[in-house]
């Protein structure tokens, strides 16, 4: 968990390699930890803006149990149709949270969870469509009491 | 021990988008944690749902340690003909355990 406190040439690294993804992607992500979980999700592929909502209080009191939603605009048609979903958190001990695995049965790309936070942070949620396009969506959670720290 | 919740119509109509909705008892220990004597609690998550209709997987999630104890998943499918739901939840060992519901569709 050291690891997890930035020194002064990783938080350069980040905000340089944040900065690129910027620019690139159109989607600033903070830490390296969540930049590599979402690289590893989406092979490198350009992420655009738009589609997937994330569904969650702006203001948690208990990150142990956080109600959490993802939905993507998609008829989910055999044409045209959501195949993955992926949640990234931004200060969890882990980037990952849950990959969904949909298909045009589906009827709708709506998916619904509960999630452990661990701070104040922010979540990232990446959407693969059949076509292979990527869209994500990115939103800030207020923490006030953290999981992951009761003994 | 472990105990599944199993929330969806026992009816619908062919075509209908229906919410299915599970809640699995499970402790999904984050293996960050530690004990009264100090030593690391080893993880112990849930880390597969599975949802089979008609045979079929319709929808399946990865978990990690960020999902919460007790993991609930709600999500959604087609009706398209009457038959057995089958909800698995897989922890990291392979261990699995299934619950069945039966749904009913008319036309």
């Amino acid at each position: 968990m050291t690891s997890r406190h930035p020194d002064r040439r990783n938080v350069i690294v980040s905000l340089a390699t944040g900065a690129v993804l910027a620019m690139t992607s159109g989607i600033r992500a903070e830490t390296a930890d969540m930049e590599a979980a979402i690289r590893s999700f989406t092979k490198g592929g350009l992420i655009q803006t738009g589609k997937v909502k994330i569904d969650i209080s702006p203001l948690v009191e208990n990150g142990n149990s956080v109600s959490c939603g993802v939905g993507v605009d998609s008829p989910m048609t055999a044409a045209n149709f959501v195949r993955r979903i992926a949640l990234f958190n931004e200060k969890n001990p882990q980037p990952d949270i849950a990959v969904f695995h949909l298909n045009p049965r589906c009827g709708e790309a709506r998916v619904d969870t509960r999630i452990r936070l661990a701070t104040t942070q922010h979540l990232v949620a990446i959407a693969e469509m059949n076509d292979g396009s990527l869209w994500s969506d990115r939103i800030e959670v207020i923490v006030t009491i953290a999981a992951c720290l009761e003994e | 021990m472990a105990t599944a919740l199993l929330y969806m119509p026992k009816t619908a109509r062919r075509g209908e988008v229906i919410t299915l909705k599970a809640v699995f008892s499970h402790p999904m220990e984050t293996g960050y944690r530690r004990d009264v004597a100090g030593k690391p609690i080893l993880r112990d998550i849930i880390t597969t749902f599975t949802c089979r209709y008609e045979g079929v997987e319709v929808f399946r999630a990865d978990f990690h340690a960020a999902i919460a104890a007790n993991p609930f998943i709600s999500f959604t499918t087609v009706a398209t003909s009457s038959g057995q739901v089958i909800f698995t939840w897989t922890d990291g060992a392979g261990k699995s355990w299934s619950e069945t519901a039966q749904l009913s569709v008319s036309a």
